[in-house]
């Protein structure tokens, strides 16, 4: 089973990556070829820092979200979104601007409003509380390192700071997660394991 | 529940090695930064913090090797400090592993760094890191150089202002309590942390797991750093979440 890691700059690319050889992954490409991601059999997306410019870095590979959306849209191939890679599966992005996301779930990524004990970034472990039954979420404690947060459709699971704020979304064969799996000790490693063996 | 407070043990880096780290468990090689984090990453921390003391320009490297190796074997949060002086630094450590880079002395000549670090890779990963002493009553200047050097700058003002560009948390040790044991300068903290909406890190004097409670009720701290009581095997990580779960405060199970 091939594994395409999308590498658009994203800081984290390296974490995910290691993480998903402990979750049993054997066959993860780091890549910035569309060709790769048209044949892989999964599909993740990693990110961290601000939107706009992760949708920009990723627009910036010539024929990459055409692949993604090749591939993971019209033929069905299981995609993992991570943090900003979740998130750029919205309609759009408001962080410094408004920028288009990829636009496969219904939703808008908005800046956390602080406020008395809550204080943003959002930054450590929170709880993932499932919104509805899905194989890859469980009930667990997750690390978090986010100012901005999805709101919209298919939200899979919340977790709590000053009011649910979206832990996950998904629908088909796609799930993104705003907590960080590739950071979360033995919770994210199984999510990555449930991951690899899911089949939507 | 709510976001965990955090128990951070810091290990002290220096040319690639840990000159202050885990001394009682049964490591091959104690000095090596990967065995040390991967006691903490058993143990539970919550995050881990490498403070590069001995930061050289040619020592940047080993630094973030040190990073990528650890982030080979370790499915943890993880903030390094110390000698990052550019934009560039800091990406090197973010790409290598790290999740949060923290800036000291740099950001006191020159506190854009904060907001070159924020626009390029976001504030969530730029670490704020302030060394204050006590120079008068409810009063602290940042000093560097391991506290040797003053700078006549005010440190909650400081502190606040790098904030305000962009921050994502704030570590703020006191240079009075570092190393004594006595408990963190918690006005000091609190001050600070009153004043900002980002989380903030107590940091500097633990003695005892009391201390840690105290940086989070007191302090209203978000985080809590210690190094010796875990280091030598004083209290654990469990012991540090336990502590501070029986003085009603939310901590990971």
């Amino acid at each position: 089973m091939s594994i395409a890691l999308i590498d658009y700059g994203a800081g984290n690319l390296h974490s995910v990556h290691n993480a998903l050889k402990a979750a049993g992954a054997a066959n993860v490409s780091v890549t910035a070829h569309p060709q790769v991601a048209l044949t892989a059999d999964r599909i993740v997306l990693p990110g961290v820092g601000a939107f706009g410019a992760c949708a920009a870095g990723l627009r910036g590979i010539d024929g990459m979200v055409d692949a993604l959306e090749q591939r993971v849209v019209r033929e069905g191939a299981p995609f993992l979104g991570v943090c900003v890679g979740m998130q750029l599966m919205a309609t759009r992005g408001e962080e410094l601007g408004s920028h288009p996301g990829l636009g496969w779930i219904p939703g808008v990524v908005r800046q956390l409003i602080p406020a008395e004990d809550v204080r943003v970034p959002h930054m450590g472990w929170n709880d993932v509380i499932p919104a509805t039954p899905h194989p890859l979420i469980e009930r667990g404690e997750a690390y978090f390192l986010h100012s901005f947060a999805f709101e919209g459709d298919s939200v899979l699971a919340t977790t709590n700071h000053g009011g649910p704020v979206t832990a996950a979304i998904g629908r088909d064969n796609m799930i993104g997660v705003q907590f960080h799996p590739e950071k979360s000790q033995r919770y994210g490693i199984a999510l990555l394991e449930r991951f690899l063996e899911w089949r939507p | 529940m709510t976001v965990r407070a955090r128990v951070i043990p810091c290990l002290d880096v220096a040319g690639g090695r840990v000159v202050k780290g885990v001394n009682f468990v049964d490591l091959i090689d104690a000095g090596d930064p990967v065995e040390q984090a991967r006691a903490y990453d058993a143990a539970g921390a919550d995050e881990l913090c490498f403070l590069d003391i001995g930061a050289s320009h040619e020592g940047r490297g080993t630094m973030v090797d040190v990073v990528r190796r650890t982030a080979e074997v370790c499915f943890m949060p993880l903030t390094v400090g110390g000698g990052v002086r550019t934009v560039e630094d800091a990406r090197a450590l973010l790409l290598a592993g790290a999740d949060k880079v923290a800036v000291n002395s740099a950001a006191v000549s020159r506190p854009e760094l904060v907001s070159e670090i924020a626009a390029r890779m976001g504030s969530q990963c730029v670490v704020a890191s302030v060394d204050a002493r006590r120079v008068a009553d409810a009063r602290w200047e940042v000093f560097t150089h391991g506290g040797r050097r003053e700078t006549g700058i005010d440190a909650v003002a400081h502190a606040l202002r790098l904030a305000e560009m962009g921050a994502g948390e704030l570590l703020v040790t006191s240079m009075d309590r570092d190393g004594t044991r006595d408990g963190y300068d918690l006005e000091l903290i609190r001050t600070i942390a009153d004043q900002v909406t980002v989380p903030v890190v107590a940091s500097g004097g633990v003695g005892n797991l009391q201390h840690l409670v105290d940086g989070i009720t007191k302090g209203h701290a978000s985080a809590v750093l210690a190094a010796s009581i875990f280091h030598f095997g004083q209290s654990t990580i469990a012991e540090a979440h336990a502590a501070l779960a029986a003085a009603g405060i939310p901590v990971r199970s």
